[in-house]
């Protein structure tokens, strides 16, 4: 960050007074107004904002509802109601946020899959990358518990699926399942300590963004084109990425307000306008969309059909479920390291003439990954499953190593202003 | 324009989530499509059906089944006026207390007050019942996968077991669209079982869509003045994003 660096100086006697003691004027306005960004960003480069404004928009529905709610297992349920029929604009607040919440992971995905596609996880932005990664990680548990507080059958049967993975590991897992409920079933204590959780986990997720925004500033954004761009081609972020952002902004709450006003249930489960009832098991528990391709992975390691050679894994104690509480968090962890397994020194896809399918061959994965999710598993849908899964690993374990090897990438033009003289056309950057 | 075609692939994503989330209840009959009056962007309530159907639940369903989370005041939405709402929570009895003297005692309901259940305690709904439990049904339209469609069809689903079925066992009907077939409910609805005050003719047809919509009411009460907001908070974003397109426009007219 370009702050304290003591160049600006403000009209306003009383903003150089306070900057002279406590920089954040010129922090800002290094930040936020003059910060140099590449010319080319096209609209995919929305999303990052996006997701922040949708974490803002999480935090103060949060914040009201939490006036509202009450966090015992006797009383969550009816509270929730209380806020729909009774508190004033309730329902848009329980609405916004339980669509808010689905909203934030569709920004952040196709924030995620434009870092896939132009590379911006590569040298030297690494590290912002990675803390991408804990982010999400951060959201999934944020949602997951956020998703048990109503107490409704699914907010329990999802707590109880999810808590009991952590039973798969041998000998401390009995004893960590046990101290994730605070008793011997997901009961009370659960609900209190989950509420507890939601409540802090967001400014986590703050600060951790924060730090995403430092490493982001450090280097700059990257471009569709993928190159280091020089001075000339770079903008002050205001006006020109600020009217850009609230253009993008003003169409994404269009497609939120669709959800939010006309069908505010469609995202959600039916089974969870049901009381939470521990002696009544849904007919088929499902988490929600988000999570889906995640739940995929977990139920796809069955050491049967595809994966019956991984029986070999049962002998050595690691039985299908553990095998799966594996897949499921190696799936994410494994974008942790991505920056080391693509071994390809072009970031934009545009130049990388086989990485460009096989990107879109990944996004058709995680499709498919999503549909095995939330079907009832069939043998049709475990193989379909298990065929994505295995996909899904071969994609980044041996697919983006060796790709970085074998492909030839097109001519990187000298600049993002300046098409390849070869390649006139094809170079073009795309503002 | 390609501002045009990423709003074209948010839609396109929207739609695909939205279909992902439609299954079928195994062992039962996809529903019957009706178009109901509140359905869409601009869909309202029909008033009418709404207090037909009340009493419908009153008088038939309400032998059973609580609404815990109704109360009597929102019925005035329904289009009954205060007195009307008053009379209407008279009618039933209510227990209160303790009173000074640490006794409970009975009083006619309060428009303030829920409807009250049927049976004091889930024990005592299910001894009533065969061993079934009556559902509470505040919630029942957005608690069951296209709730609307599904309890009109599961009203009027009742038939007489195929041929090569199992035998049912006592307190079980045949219903097309229960999952399993198998519902401890009894068929409800009989032609003419009550009479509408507006001289509608009460057809189990009739009484099914009318208590369909007044369960959906129960669940969505707040639906009108949500649909509302959306229109205008959509008004006001298609202008403003046409405004902001334009601005962004003239700002970046010097870069491009």
């Amino acid at each position: 960050m370009a702050a304290g660096s003591g160049k600006v100086v403000f009209k306003s006697s009383l903003l150089r007074w306070i900057d002279d003691r406590l920089p954040i004027v010129s922090a800002l306005y290094n930040d936020a107004v003059v910060y140099q960004t590449p010319r080319n960003l096209n609209y995919w480069w929305n999303f990052g904002s996006l997701a922040g404004v949708m974490l803002t928009l999480q935090i103060i529905t949060g914040i009201v509802l939490v006036m509202q709610y009450t966090p015992h297992a006797d009383m969550a349920f009816d509270s929730v109601e209380r806020i729909m029929r009774d508190v004033n604009y309730g329902w848009l607040l329980r609405y916004a946020h339980a669509n808010g919440a689905s909203m934030f992971f569709i920004v952040t995905y196709i924030h995620m899959f434009r870092g896939l596609y132009y590379g911006s996880y590569k040298a030297p932005r690494e590290l912002l990358w990675m803390l991408g990664v804990v982010i999400l990680l951060l959201m999934m548990a944020t949602a997951f518990m956020g998703y048990v507080l109503p107490w409704g059958q699914m907010s329990f049967w999802g707590a109880q699926v999810i808590t009991s993975l952590f039973s798969a590991f041998p000998l401390v897992g009995d004893p960590i399942v046990t101290w994730l409920w605070g008793g011997f079933a997901v009961d009370n204590p659960t609900l209190n300590r989950f509420f507890s959780l939601h409540y802090l986990l967001p400014f986590v997720l703050v600060g951790v963004v924060f730090l995403h925004l430092i490493a982001l500033h450090t280097h700059g954004s990257n471009n569709p084109v993928g190159i280091d761009v020089s001075k000339k081609d770079k903008i002050p972020f205001h006006p020109y990425y600020t009217v850009k952002d609230l253009l993008g902004l003003s169409v994404f709450f269009l497609f939120f307000s669709y959800f939010l006003f006309f069908y505010p249930n469609s995202l959600g489960h039916p089974d969870n306008y049901i009381p939470a009832d521990p002696l009544v098991t849904p007919a088929h528990i499902v988490p929600e969309w988000y999570f889906l391709p995640f739940y995929a992975i977990l139920r796809s390691t069955v050491y049967e059909s595809l994966f019956t050679p991984l029986a070999i894994f049962g002998y050595l104690g690691i039985t299908e479920k553990l095998m799966g509480v594996i897949a499921m968090f190696g799936s994410i962890l494994v974008l942790l390291v991505l920056p080391w397994l693509d071994t390809s020194r072009v970031r934009s896809a545009t130049f990388r003439p086989i990485y460009k399918w096989v990107f879109w061959l990944l996004v058709i994965d995680v499709i498919v990954l999503h549909w095995a999710g939330g079907e009832v598993p069939t043998p049709t849908v475990v193989l379909v499953g298990q065929i994505a899964t295995l996909y899904y690993f071969v994609h980044f374990l041996v697919i983006m190593p060796l790709l970085g090897k074998f492909e030839r990438p097109r001519p990187l033009p000298d600049s993002i202003g300046k098409p390849v003289l070869s390649h006139g056309a094809a170079a073009q950057p795309a503002e | 324009m390609r501002l045009l075609k990423l709003s074209a692939l948010l839609v396109a994503a929207g739609v695909a989530l939205w279909s992902a989330g439609s299954q079928a209840a195994e062992g039962a009959a996809e529903p019957k499509q009706i178009s109901w009056p509140h359905d869409g962007f601009f869909g309202t309530f029909d008033r009418a059906a709404l207090q037909r159907g009340f009493k419908v639940y009153q008088e038939v369903c309400h032998a059973c089944h609580a609404a815990k989370y109704v109360t009597f005041r929102a019925l005035s939405d329904l289009g009954f006026n205060e007195d009307e709402v008053k009379a209407l929570a008279a009618a039933y009895t209510v227990t209160d207390g303790p009173d000074e003297n640490g006794e409970m005692f009975e009083r006619p309901a309060r428009p303030s007050d829920t409807m009250p259940s049927p049976f004091p305690n889930p024990q005592a709904a299910r001894a009533a019942n065969g061993g079934a439990y009556p559902p509470d049904l505040s919630l029942m339209s957005k608690a069951r996968h296209d709730g609307d469609n599904y309890l009109f069809s599961l009203l009027t689903g009742y038939d007489d077991p195929p041929a090569g079925e199992e035998e049912l066992a006592p307190g079980q009907y045949y219903n097309h669209y229960f999952p399993g077939h198998r519902i401890g409910m009894p068929p409800p609805l009989m032609p003419d079982q009550i009479t509408y005050d507006d001289g509608t003719s009460a057809t189990v047809e009739q009484m099914a869509s009318d208590v369909t919509q007044f369960l959906a009411w129960a669940a969505e009460p707040k639906m009108e003045e949500r649909k509302q907001t959306g229109i205008k908070v959509m008004l006001f974003l298609i202008v403003l994003t046409v405004l902001l397109y334009l601005y962004k426009r003239k700002v970046w007219a010097d870069v491009h």
